[in-house]
C-alpha cells in the first residue's frame, strides 16, 4: 500500500491549492479526483479550454491555470480518474477502471467541492432538464452548447452561463428567474456589503448588460414553474406578473444555488448541522477546517460556500494548517504566512450574506407539491414522502426506511435536503431532531469483482 | 422522433471514432466526455428507471445524480464520468422492473 | 391503565406480537426507539430460514417450522390489512459449498434434524449437474448445495412497514422516537407495570412484553429477567438492481424483488460497533463472485452493519418473569422467520391460554448451570 502524508479528495481550487501548500512544506501528498483532468467544477478542463474557447468563458475561469500548474510537483501524485469510495482510519479505498486500491494517509483533507442543489419542480425529471451549471460543465469540458434554452431559477450562476451561451453562439430562449421583488430590495438595504462586493457587482452587471444588449428577455418575479412535454421537455411553463406564460425550447436549465457536496464528509463520521442561510448541511469545523474526526479536515465549497477564491484560500490555510499538525512547519511560521489568506478568505465569506439575499432559492422547490419527484433514484414524490410522515416516520432515515426515497445509487445526494424539509415541516420537529441520513459506504458504487479483488490482493500479499 | 438536445460544438474538428449504442454503429469523438458527446449525437435516453420505465438523460454531468447511467462494456457507469474510446459497447443501464421473477 | 400490554420495542418481533394480541382482543401500545437505535429490523437478511436450525434443540427446529408452515397465510393477512405486500417468495433455499468436506458436515447435522423431523424437513443435495439446471449462475467453485423447500425470504422493511400498519389498522398504538428508561412493577400483585419514557412521558399497562432487542438486556434485570444478551455484527452489501440472476436465496445472497442482490453477513464480535469495515466488505464480495461469478460486474450501492441478538446458545429466549409475573421477555435473532408464530401462536401462551405451546426449553432457567 503507498502511504503518504496528506491524501486530498478533490482537486478543484481548494484541493490544488491544498495540495500546493502541503507538497511546498515538505508533505507527501495524494490528490484524489474522479475527473481525467484537476480543475474541479468551477475550473473544470481549464489546462486544456485555456487554450482554445477559454476566452468565451471569462476572465474569472483563467484564474485557474496556475492552480493546475501549481499541482505539478514531486511531491504530489494526482490519482487522476479515482474516485475515493471509503475513507477508514489512516486508508482511503480508491476505484479507477483499472480496479480498487488503498492508500495510506497520515491525514484526509475533503475538498469535495459544491453541487448545484437539486430544483425539484414538475417535470424536472425529463430528459432534456439539466443543472444550468451541468451546461456550463458541457461548455467547459466538452466545447459544447446548449441551444435553444430556457434558464430558470435564481442565482449569479444563471447570469453567467447565460452569457457564456450567448458567447458561444447560443443565446438561450429566455430567462425565467424566480427571485422576487422584494429579494432585489433586501439586497440593496446591504449598501455597505454591496461597496465591498464591487468587483463581483460589477461582473454581473455587465452579464445583465450583455443579455440585454443581446436580446435575450428575462421574466422577472416568476413562480408556478412547471417543464412540460411528453418524453423530453419542450415547454417551461410558469406565471410572472398574474400572467401564466409558456416559452417552447429544447431544453430547460435549472439553478437557484449551490450547496456543499457532504458525501464524503458523512461517509467519514464528521458531524454536520443544519445551516438556514444554505438550506443544506454543512460539516462542523474549525476555522483551520479541522473536523472532531481525529486526522480529517474539510476546504472550500464542501465545507461552506465561499466561492472558488475563499475555496483556494480556505485550502491554502488548511494545506498549511494540516502540515503544521503533523510537525512540518512551526506555529509562528504556520500564523504568519496564514494570516493574509485568512483576512482574504473572510473578506470573501462576508459578501455572501449579500448573495443569499438577492438569490434566495425559488421557494416551490425548497417545499415539491405532492405530484414531484424528490427522489429520482427511487421514484419517490414529494407526497408519498409526506404519507410516511403522517404514517409515523419519526427521522430521516425512518422516512428512508419506509419509502426508499434516499435508498438508490445517489445515496440521498439529490434528495437528503428536500426529504430534511419535508419531514420536519409535517412533523412539527426541528431539524435537529430528525437526524441525517445515513451515508453508507460505498461513497462511490465499486463492483464487487474490484472488492473481491482487494480481498485477494490482501490474501496474496502482506506486503505493507 | 424528435431530435434531442441541440448543441453547437466549438471544436467540430475533433478526431472521430466509432462505438456501439445499443447494437449501433456511432461516430464519437475520441476522448471526449462520454455523456456530453452522447447528447450531441442526439441520443436522449439513457437509462430507465426501475420502477415507471421512463427514459433519463444526463441532469448534472458532474457525478452526483446517476441519470446518465449506462452499461459501459458490461459495467453500469455514470458515462458523464467517463470518455470516449474507441470499440466501446454501451447500452442502457440494465435495470429490472418490480414484478414476478422472469425465470420462475 | 393506558392498555393491557405495553411492547416495548417496534422492530419485527414486538410488531408481530403487537399484531397477535391486538388479533386476541387485547389492548396494545408498542413504544419504538428512534432512528439512532441499533435496530435489527432494519438492517437484516430477510431470510425466512429452516435448514440447519434446531441441530440441538428439536423444539427449535419445530418451532421455525411451525412458523414457516404459517407464513404463506401471514402474509396473506399482512397485505389484506395493511395493504403491503411483502414479497414473500418461499420456495426453497440454499446452502452453497465449496468443498465436500464441509457438505459433509452439514449433511450430517441435517440428516439428526430429518430423522427428528421426518417429512416436516424436507432437504435434499444439489449436485453440480442439477445445480447447473436448478441456480444458473452459480460457479463452478462451488462442488454442491443444500436445497431445503421450507425456506424463503421477503422483504424485511416492507414487512416492517406492513406489521407497522396492520398494527395501527388493528386499533393498537405506536409511540415512535421514545427511549424507555425505566419498567416497574406497580406495588402490589396484578396491579400492572408502570414505563418511563426518557422525555418523562410515562405508560401503565396491565402487562409487558420486552422485545426491544439489546436493549431488553438494559431493561430486562430490573424486571428480574437475566437477559443475557450479547451483539454479534452482521455487515451487508447491496447490488444495483440487475436483472433476474438468483432464483433461489442462499446464506450467501439473494436477489430482491427490485432486482438488487444482497449480499450478507459476516459474523462479528465487535460490540455494538456497526460501522462497515473495507476488509469485511471485501470478504462479502470475495465469497459472493465465488459463488456466482456473474456478480463480478454488479455494482455495489451500499453496505450497512446491523447488530444480531445473540442469546449465548442461539435459540430464542421466551420468558415470563419470575418476580414480577405479567412481565415477558421475548429475544430472538430471527425475527422474520419466526414472525407468523409470533403473531399467531405466542399471544395464547402470553396470555396462559390453554393453547399455549410448549416454550419450556425457550426459558432462562438454561443459562443457569
Amino acid at each position: 500500500m503507498h502511504r503518504f502524508d496528506l491524501a486530498i479528495v478533490g482537486a478543484g481550487p481548494a484541493g490544488m491549492a491544498a495540495a500546493r501548500e502541503a507538497a511546498e512544506a515538505g508533505l507527501k501528498v495524494a490528490l484524489v479526483d474522479e475527473q481525467p483532468r484537476a480543475g474541479g467544477q468551477i475550473y473544470r478542463n481549464v489546462g486544456q479550454a485555456a487554450q482554445t474557447y477559454g476566452a468565451q468563458l471569462g476572465k474569472e475561469y483563467l484564474r485557474g491555470v496556475p492552480l493546475v500548474e501549481g499541482i505539478d510537483h514531486e511531491a504530489i501524485t494526482h490519482f487522476s480518474g479515482h474516485s475515493v469510495w471509503a475513507i477508514e482510519k489512516g486508508q482511503l479505498a480508491l476505484n479507477s477502471p483499472d480496479g480498487a486500491r488503498q492508500i495510506g494517509a497520515r491525514c484526509v483533507l475533503l475538498a469535495t467541492g459544491a453541487i448545484e442543489r437539486p430544483m425539484p419542480v414538475p417535470g424536472w425529471t425529463l430528459p432534456g432538464v439539466m443543472g444550468a451549471g451541468a451546461a456550463q460543465i458541457m461548455l467547459k469540458q466538452s466545447g459544447l452548447a446548449v441551444e435553444n434554452a430556457v434558464l430558470v431559477g435564481s442565482g449569479p450562476l444563471l447570469h453567467l452561463v447565460a452569457v457564456q451561451l450567448l458567447r458561444a453562439g447560443a443565446p438561450p430562449v429566455a430567462l425565467v428567474e424566480t427571485r422576487q421583488r422584494r429579494d432585489s430590495r433586501r439586497a440593496l438595504l446591504m449598501w455597505r456589503l454591496m461597496l465591498r462586493a464591487g468587483r463581483y457587482i460589477q461582473r454581473s452587471l455587465a452579464d445583465l448588460n450583455e443579455l440585454r444588449n443581446a436580446g435575450v428577455p428575462r421574466h422577472m418575479a416568476c413562480a408556478d414553474v412547471a417543464l412540460l412535454g411528453e418524453r423530453r421537455v419542450d415547454t417551461v411553463s410558469f406565471s410572472s406578473g398574474g400572467r401564466r406564460q409558456e416559452l417552447s425550447c429544447d431544453a430547460a436549465l435549472l439553478h437557484h444555488g449551490v450547496v456543499p457536496h457532504v458525501q464524503a464528509s458523512r461517509a467519514a463520521g464528521v458531524p454536520h448541522i443544519w445551516s438556514d442561510k444554505i438550506q443544506a448541511h454543512v460539516p462542523v469545523c474549525d476555522s483551520w477546517g479541522r473536523t472532531e474526526v481525529p486526522r480529517v479536515w474539510v476546504a472550500g465549497d464542501g465545507a461552506w460556500i465561499g466561492g472558488a477564491r475563499a475555496a483556494e484560500l480556505s485550502g491554502r490555510i488548511a494545506g498549511l494548517a494540516i502540515a503544521h499538525d503533523l510537525g512540518f512547519v512551526h506555529s509562528p511560521e504556520r500564523d504568519r504566512r496564514t494570516s493574509g489568506w485568512i483576512e482574504e478568505r473572510d473578506f470573501e465569506l462576508s459578501l455572501r450574506p449579500l448573495i443569499e439575499k438577492a438569490f434566495p432559492p425559488y421557494a416551490a422547490a425548497l417545499a415539491p407539491a405532492d405530484n414531484v419527484t424528490v427522489c429520482r433514484c427511487e421514484e419517490i414524490s414529494a407526497g408519498e414522502v409526506r404519507q410516511a410522515v403522517r404514517d409515523g416516520a419519526t427521522g430521516i432515515n425512518h422516512v428512508k426506511v419506509s419509502t426508499r426515497a434516499g435508498m438508490g445509487r445517489c445515496q440521498g445526494r439529490m434528495c437528503a435536503a428536500a426529504l430534511a424539509r419535508i419531514v420536519v415541516r409535517e412533523s412539527d420537529a426541528k431539524i435537529d431532531e430528525i437526524g441525517t441520513l445515513n451515508a453508507r459506504p460505498p461513497i462511490k458504487p465499486v463492483t464487487l469483482g474490484a472488492l473481491a479483488g482487494m480481498r485477494r490482493e490482501a490474501e496474496g500479499s502482506e506486503d505493507d | 422522433m424528435k431530435p434531442g438536445l441541440r448543441l453547437k460544438s466549438l471544436t467540430p474538428d475533433a478526431p472521430l471514432v466509432e462505438v456501439q449504442f445499443g447494437g449501433e454503429a456511432l461516430m464519437l469523438p475520441e476522448g471526449d466526455n462520454l455523456a456530453a458527446a452522447l447528447l450531441a449525437a442526439g441520443i436522449d435516453g439513457f437509462r430507465q428507471t426501475p420502477y415507471q420505465g421512463v427514459a433519463r438523460a444526463p441532469y448534472c454531468m458532474m457525478g452526483i445524480c446517476f441519470d446518465c447511467l449506462l452499461e459501459v462494456d458490461g459495467v453500469s457507469q455514470q458515462s458523464c464520468m467517463v470518455q470516449v474510446r474507441a470499440g466501446m459497447d454501451l447500452r442502457p443501464a440494465r435495470q429490472r422492473r418490480e414484478g414476478p421473477y422472469a425465470s420462475l | 391503565m393506558d392498555a393491557d400490554f405495553a411492547i416495548v420495542g417496534g422492530g419485527i418481533v414486538g410488531l408481530s406480537v403487537a399484531l397477535g394480541l391486538l388479533d386476541a382482543g387485547q389492548g396494545v401500545v408498542v413504544l419504538d426507539g428512534s432512528d439512532a437505535d441499533p435496530k435489527a429490523s432494519r438492517g437484516n437478511f430477510g431470510l425466512i430460514w429452516l435448514q440447519g436450525k434446531g441441530v440441538h434443540q428439536p423444539r427449535y427446529a419445530r418451532w421455525s417450522k411451525e412458523s414457516a408452515d404459517l407464513w404463506p397465510g401471514f402474509a396473506a393477512r399482512l397485505k389484506e390489512t395493511s395493504g403491503v405486500d411483502v414479497g414473500l417468495r418461499q420456495d426453497g433455499g440454499l446452502d452453497l459449498h465449496f468443498n465436500d468436506d464441509s457438505l459433509a458436515d452439514a449433511v450430517t447435522e441435517h440428516e439428526a434434524l430429518q430423522a427428528e423431523l421426518g417429512a416436516e424437513y424436507p432437504f435434499e443435495v444439489l449436485t453440480p449437474e442439477t445445480l447447473s439446471i436448478e441456480e444458473p449462475e452459480v460457479g463452478p467453485k462451488v462442488a454442491a448445495a443444500i436445497l431445503h423447500h421450507g425456506d424463503g425470504h421477503v422483504d424485511p422493511l416492507a414487512l416492517i412497514k406492513a406489521l407497522s400498519a396492520a398494527v395501527v389498522a388493528r386499533g393498537g398504538r405506536i409511540i415512535g422516537a421514545t427511549a424507555v428508561t425505566d419498567v416497574a412493577a406497580r406495588g402490589a400483585a396484578d396491579a400492572g407495570f408502570r414505563l418511563t419514557c426518557a422525555d418523562g412521558a410515562e405508560i401503565q399497562a396491565a402487562k409487558v412484553v420486552l422485545a426491544a432487542g439489546l436493549g431488553s438486556a438494559q431493561l430486562g434485570p430490573g424486571l428480574g429477567f437475566a437477559a443475557p444478551l450479547r451483539p454479534e455484527r452482521g455487515q451487508i452489501l447491496i447490488t444495483e438492481k440487475l436483472p433476474p440472476l438468483i432464483r433461489r436465496p442462499s446464506l450467501i445472497a439473494r436477489q430482491d424483488r427490485a432486482g438488487g442482490i444482497q449480499i450478507g453477513a459476516t459474523n462479528e464480535d465487535v460490540g455494538m460497533d456497526r460501522r462497515v469495515t473495507l476488509d469485511g466488505m471485501a470478504k462479502l464480495a470475495a465469497e459472493a463472485v465465488d459463488a456466482y461469478p456473474v456478480l463480478a460486474r454488479a455494482q455495489v450501492l451500499r453496505a450497512w452493519g446491523a447488530l444480531r441478538v445473540m442469546s449465548p446458545d442461539g435459540l430464542p429466549i421466551y420468558q415470563e418473569s419470575p418476580t414480577c409475573p405479567g412481565a415477558f421477555l421475548i429475544s430472538c435473532h430471527s425475527g422474520v422467520t419466526l414472525a407468523a408464530v409470533h403473531a399467531m401462536s405466542l399471544p395464547s401462551w402470553l396470555l396462559r391460554r390453554d393453547s399455549a405451546p410448549d416454550l419450556e426449553v425457550f426459558g432462562e432457567t438454561r443459562f443457569a448451570a
